[in-house]
């Protein structure tokens, strides 16, 4: 405990450090930075450019639409947006989750679905699969399936399952093989089945594959729903918020820190959500 | 403080080691005359690897003194006096098993060709000259160990230290890489200090054998070995002589019920 | 559980499948949109994306370049700020403690997010806040693997270096650097397809409309959809040439570090 408490007081402190250097470089900075040809290599001071971190605060109670009685403020949008995005977020991890287990536990049965499957599954990692989500954006509102009208928050979860699929797969994968020869030999010699193996073996060795594969995949949902909303314009959710307010820089350039602050959080409580199940998951492991 | 004898090479006098609360060596004395052969033998927990380490200066004792060839174990360490092997050979992968040899000599200033030639010979006498560009991971157990002992011999130390060098390898080549040792020794003269726990290993390579027993660590007996077959016979004369045999039940008493066999 | 391999599964099958896979996978996609006339903003189909990609060729050739471009910047400014980082922090136990539960905090931020903040501060109207993205996403893996591997000295070699009264610089020299490279390049493989995917992705943010991130989202937006996809190829090749350039030179730098990957 004293040791989660000292590295939160480094995070802390790392913080303040950054807050000084921000603040410190807005006074004494060049006010048009620094260019070199047509390139800006030190920012601007303006408040424009670079607002007071106090702005960046009081303009989250500050109201959305000023001058319209119960205007929500800009920390209420901000939360909302959060929220709703972690919903979209935890919806696409959730069904990652699914497509990820069901194709690493396929993948473990036949050995010749992995050496054909197993390679698309690594490299997909390496390619920009996130770059689909405007088209995967289109479908919203025209794509029918039955009865059913493809919504843009829909598309918002496929692509974010699409960026936690496949740690998922591939590390529950590894956690399904890491038995060794030894223990395998044993469950054979009892005559165990496949199910049998699974679930005494395979399934526990995997826990400690399982977790870290989680905490990518949870990043990976947050970005993707982050892009995704970005790209299929649904509004609600902080990433529509972060452009929204990014346009509306000149006129109140705090509003775009506090949006990008708002993703910041979302990022942590998705993460913080992983470590609590994993923290759950430990003390199950040791009153069994 | 006692001075160092001028003849001994180690002299280790009146060395406790504590880690924390547990007492892992407490009270030991033992002398290394030059040329001899030295087994620390006992239980695990004696502290013998304990003592092997602060012989090498790897370890600083809690209370006592520890020379080697006359030196503190902190000048000896600098001056290269002794030749160190591990029980993993530690060999550097990235290294071919010919610069892995020529290690100690480079961090000394070595010149490249000297080192070089110094490396392929001691390849020779370890019996590894044809695989000096492999590198260590194509090399099986055994061989790695043999790298790791030609390395140790590399600066050619006065002694050479080794903590239990042959314990992860097959009965078979423990057999060759110990009679392979004897004849190095035999040819350039060097002191061996040796940690063990394999009894026989230990009646058949040294002149003296240390039993030391766990807490806390320390000497428990001292048994004389002569093998008077070693001057004349073949390894495996000596390995089925009546004196070997002795030997190795002294050694094993001396193990179960170190109280009661008496020092010679 | 026994796996009984079919006799031509062996080490042929394993190279084998993925392209058995990829072909089956493709014919399935064209046999599909084509017989079950999916409607091309959905799915266009594999031929009808090929002949938009050797329609565009020179387009595409010159957004990949950008993207490429922004991506190689972040990624070697990324890995140096990491690796200069990772070496202080190694012998610094102050600035350690610091920056490592920071990377642990900033591995679970959506970087990406980042792009309009680098935009105001810098201007849309070059390519540094996008390549200052990449910058910050390719430190973290960097960074936490450089700094893995120059602390996972083996025990046996620390005392070895001891019992051979090596000094500090020649022991970091023999032992400690040449064992951190496998770990380092760890790091730069997990950044190399992390640089392509977040300069793609920062341009879906706004700014110029340069790189193949702004041509998807202006393509999908005029509803050109198999030039889209086109664009999106481009994006998956770029990314598994980054991929391949960390592999070969790993290979190339620590080839006795055979670990399969």
């Amino acid at each position: 405990m004293t040791r989660a408490a000292r590295q939160v007081g480094a995070v802390v402190a790392a913080l303040v450090v950054l807050a000084v250097l921000w603040e410190t470089y807005k006074a004494l900075g060049p006010a048009n930075g620094a260019s070199l040809d047509t390139t800006r290599l030190l920012p601007r001071t303006d408040d424009r450019a670079m607002p007071h971190l106090w702005t960046v605060l009081t303009t989250l109670g500050s109201p959305e639409v000023s001058g319209v009685a119960g205007s929500r403020t800009v920390g209420a949008a901000v939360l909302f947006g959060a929220l709703n995005s972690l919903r979209l977020a935890l919806l696409g991890l959730l069904l990652g989750a699914v497509v990820g287990g069901v194709l690493a536990l396929l993948m473990q049965r036949l050995r010749l679905l992995e050496a054909g499957l197993l390679p698309w599954v690594v490299l997909s990692q390496t390619v920009p699969i996130i770059a689909l989500a405007p088209l995967v954006a289109g479908w919203g509102g025209v794509l029918r399936v039955g009865s059913w009208a493809w919504s843009p928050e829909a598309s918002v979860v496929v692509i974010s399952a699409f960026l936690s699929f496949s740690p998922i797969a591939v590390g529950l994968l590894r956690g399904l093989h890491a038995p060794g020869a030894t223990e395998q030999e044993l469950f054979a010699s009892c005559a165990a089945s496949w199910r049998q193996e699974l679930v005494h073996l395979r399934l526990p060795a995997a826990v400690p594959f399982l977790l870290p594969a989680l905490r990518l995949a949870a990043a990976g949902a947050v970005v993707g729903a982050i892009v995704a909303e970005i790209s299929t314009g649904t509004r609600g959710g902080i990433g529509r918020l972060i452009i929204e307010y990014a346009q509306q820089a000149t006129s109140s350039p705090a509003r775009v820190y506090a949006a990008v602050l708002g993703a910041a959080v979302l990022g942590l409580v998705a993460a913080g959500l992983v470590a609590l199940l994993d923290a759950a998951v430990l003390r199950r492991g040791r009153l069994a | 403080m006692s001075p160092p004898s001028a003849k001994a090479m180690v002299e280790v006098s009146g060395v406790t080691q504590r880690f924390g609360t547990t007492t892992a060596l407490s009270d030991v004395s033992l002398t290394i005359a030059s040329g001899e052969f030295v087994t620390l033998i006992g239980p695990s927990g004696c502290g013998k690897s304990t003592l092997l380490r602060l012989v090498a200066d790897l370890l600083t004792p809690t209370e006592g003194t520890v020379h080697v060839a006359g030196k503190t174990a902190r000048a000896a360490r600098e001056a290269q006096d002794y030749g160190i092997a591990f029980q993993q050979a530690g060999l550097l992968e990235w290294r071919t098993v010919l610069r892995n040899v020529e290690l100690p000599l480079e961090l000394h200033g070595v010149g490249a060709r000297e080192r070089r030639a110094r490396a392929e010979e001691l390849l020779e006498v370890v019996g590894l000259a044809d695989v000096a560009d492999k590198r260590p991971s194509q090399l099986s157990g055994g061989m790695q160990q043999r790298v790791a002992i030609a390395r140790a011999l590399a600066a050619k130390p006065a002694l050479l230290l080794m903590d239990e060098p042959f314990g992860a390898l097959d009965e078979m080549t423990r057999e060759r890489l110990q009679d392979e040792l004897l004849s190095i020794r035999a040819r350039e003269g060097t002191t061996v200090l040796l940690v063990t726990h394999s009894v026989s290993e230990a009646a058949y390579l040294s002149d003296r054998v240390v039993v030391m027993s766990p807490r806390p660590g320390r000497i428990a007996a001292v048994v004389d070995v002569d093998l008077p077959l070693r001057a004349t016979g073949t390894p495996t004369d000596v390995r089925e002589s009546p004196e070997f045999f002795a030997a190795t039940t002294v050694v094993r008493e001396a193990l179960r019920a170190p109280a009661r066999v008496a020092s010679p | 559980m026994r796996r009984v391999l079919p006799g031509w599964a062996g080490t042929w099958g394993r190279a084998v499948a993925p392209v058995v896979v990829a072909v089956l996978a493709l014919t399935a996609w064209q046999v599909l949109v084509t017989v079950g006339r999916v409607a091309p903003f959905v799915l266009p189909s594999p031929v009808a994306i090929a002949e938009a990609l050797g329609a565009i060729l020179p387009q595409v050739v010159s957004a990949a370049l950008a993207t490429g471009a922004n991506a190689l910047w972040g990624l070697v400014a990324g890995s140096v700020l990491a690796l200069v980082a990772a070496a202080l922090a190694a012998r610094l136990g102050w600035l350690r403690s610091t920056l490592v539960p920071l990377a642990a905090v900033v591995a679970a931020l959506p970087i990406v997010a980042l792009a309009p903040i680098f935009a105001t501060m810098f201007g849309a109207t070059s390519e540094l806040p996008r390549q200052l993205v990449v910058t910050v996403v390719v430190f973290v893996p960097v960074f936490v693997n450089a700094l893995r591997g120059l602390q996972s000295v083996a025990p046996v070699h620390a005392d070895l270096m001891r019992a051979c009264a090596a000094s500090g610089w020649a022991a970091t020299r023999t032992v400690t650097l040449p064992g951190a490279l496998p770990h380092v390049f760890t790091g730069l493989r997990l950044a190399a397809a992390g640089a392509v995917i977040s300069a793609v992705v920062a341009e879906y943010f706004g700014g110029l409309q340069s790189g193949l991130g702004s041509r998807i989202t202006s393509a999908a937006a005029n509803s050109a959809y198999p030039r889209a996809w086109a664009y999106v190829t481009a994006a998956c090749a770029l990314g598994l040439l980054f991929y391949a350039a960390a592999l070969a030179a790993e290979r190339l730098t620590t080839p006795w570090n055979r670990r399969t990957s």
